[in-house]
């Protein structure tokens, strides 16, 4: 059967989408998986970075879909973890140099040799959002617990649905139980009320992604961060493993972890 | 802000609450494509198409947009003052 196709979007930029695609395609890889990891956002390369293999690209995407090179030129093998491979955006081209088939023919190709495609979308609801959706087996829509990441992302749930491709989960990025603890930070619990769909996870905002991107070692290669363990649980979940939600409280509160319990058996 | 509120009985909502009762009625109307202006109209000619029939306590009248999950529903609670008498 191939492959599962997994595209990581979330309607609103900065989010937190290239920082996801890279930790839970390390971790998938951690734990024994085939992966490759493909940056969708062309003109707006950001997965080489993030992922620390900026230095070895030659082709990228959009060579390979052009028949510039062959896909296995343009596969770019991580040294440091097994079986984990990325596949760079072009970053002097633009997002009307690929159609959805290309995308849908790429992942074709790789499905055989991998277990995991996941896929960087780029925000937005356009033409960048319509390829990187076209070949997904499954979505995950990462947004931030704010107003205007929230809305954005319940339009792409709203055109997931219609592309009969849904229903997508939820990654809940960047929340910060202090703040939600003293009524300043929408919680788990409204995001997914007012949304509607199945959490997939929740990474806590923390300063160890900031200072592992700017080594270019994703957090879940480097160290037990909150956050790596987060992406970490959301990777074990994409394997189909029960793992609860972790918990992110300082000092714990019953009644916030009594809900995110309730979420745990649903999600 | 929370606790400060809830020890000292303080009414104002805390910033967690208002972003939630604001997004949902922003999401309602964006999930069916009808801003609240678009909505007067359409409760000002259901005024007048109904008031055809029978009189209407308009002062009284609810429209409202409501959602179930994703599912939303549009919902008018029209109290009737008395049946139009036929001419
Ligand atoms: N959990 C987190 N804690 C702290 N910082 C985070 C977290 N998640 C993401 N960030 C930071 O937020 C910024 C945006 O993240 P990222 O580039 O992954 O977002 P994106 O959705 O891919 O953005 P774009 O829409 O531009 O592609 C980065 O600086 C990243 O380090
Ligand atoms: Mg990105």
């Amino acid at each position: 059967m191939g492959a599962t196709v997994i595209t990581i979007t979330s309607g609103k930029g900065g989010v937190g989408k290239t920082t996801a695609t890279a930790n839970l395609s390390a971790a998938l890889a951690m734990k024994g998986k085939r992966v490759v990891a493909i940056d969708a956002d062309i003109g707006l390369r950001n997965l080489d970075v993030v992922m620390g293999l900026e230095n070895r690209i030659v082709y990228d995407l959009v060579n390979v879909v052009e028949g510039a090179c062959r896909m296995r030129q343009a596969l770019i093998k991580d040294k440091r973890i097994e079986n984990l491979y990325m596949i760079p955006a072009a970053q002097s081209r633009d997002k009307s140099a690929i159609r959805p088939q290309d995308m849908i023919d790429v992942c074709d190709q790789l499905r055989p040799e991998f277990d995991f495609i996941l896929i960087d979308s780029p925000a937005g609801i356009e033409q960048g959002f319509r390829n990187a959706i076209a070949p997904a087996d499954r979505i995950c829509i990462i947004t931030t617990p704010e107003v205007s990441a929230v809305r954005d992302a319940d339009r792409v749930v709203g055109l997931i649905e219609a592309e009969g491709k849904g229903p997508a989960s939820l990654i809940l990025n960047r929340l910060r139980p202090q703040m939600v603890h003293r009524g300043d930070m929408l919680d788990t619990a409204d995001v997914l009320d007012v949304l509607a769909i199945e959490l997939l996870g929740i990474v806590p905002e923390d300063e160890d992604i900031i200072v592992s991107t700017n080594r270019g070692i994703p957090v879940v290669m480097e160290n037990k961060s909150r956050a790596g363990q987060a992406f970490c649980n959301i990777a074990a979940r994409l394997l189909g493993e029960d793992v609860p939600l972790m918990d992110l409280e300082e000092k714990p509160s019953s009644s916030w972890l009594s809900k995110i319990a309730g979420l745990v058996r649903r999600g | 802000m929370g606790l400060f509120n809830r020890l000292f009985g303080s009414q104002r909502p805390t910033s967690r609450e208002v972003a939630k009762s604001r997004l949902q009625l922003v999401l309602v109307h964006d999930r069916v494509d009808l801003s609240p202006q678009k909505m007067q109209t359409l409760k000002d000619e259901l005024i007048s198409t109904i008031s055809k029939y029978v009189e209407i306590d308009v002062e009284g009248m609810q429209v409202n947009l409501t959602q179930n999950g994703r599912q939303c529903r549009l919902t008018a609670d029209i109290p009737i003052l008395s049946a139009r008498p036929k001419r």
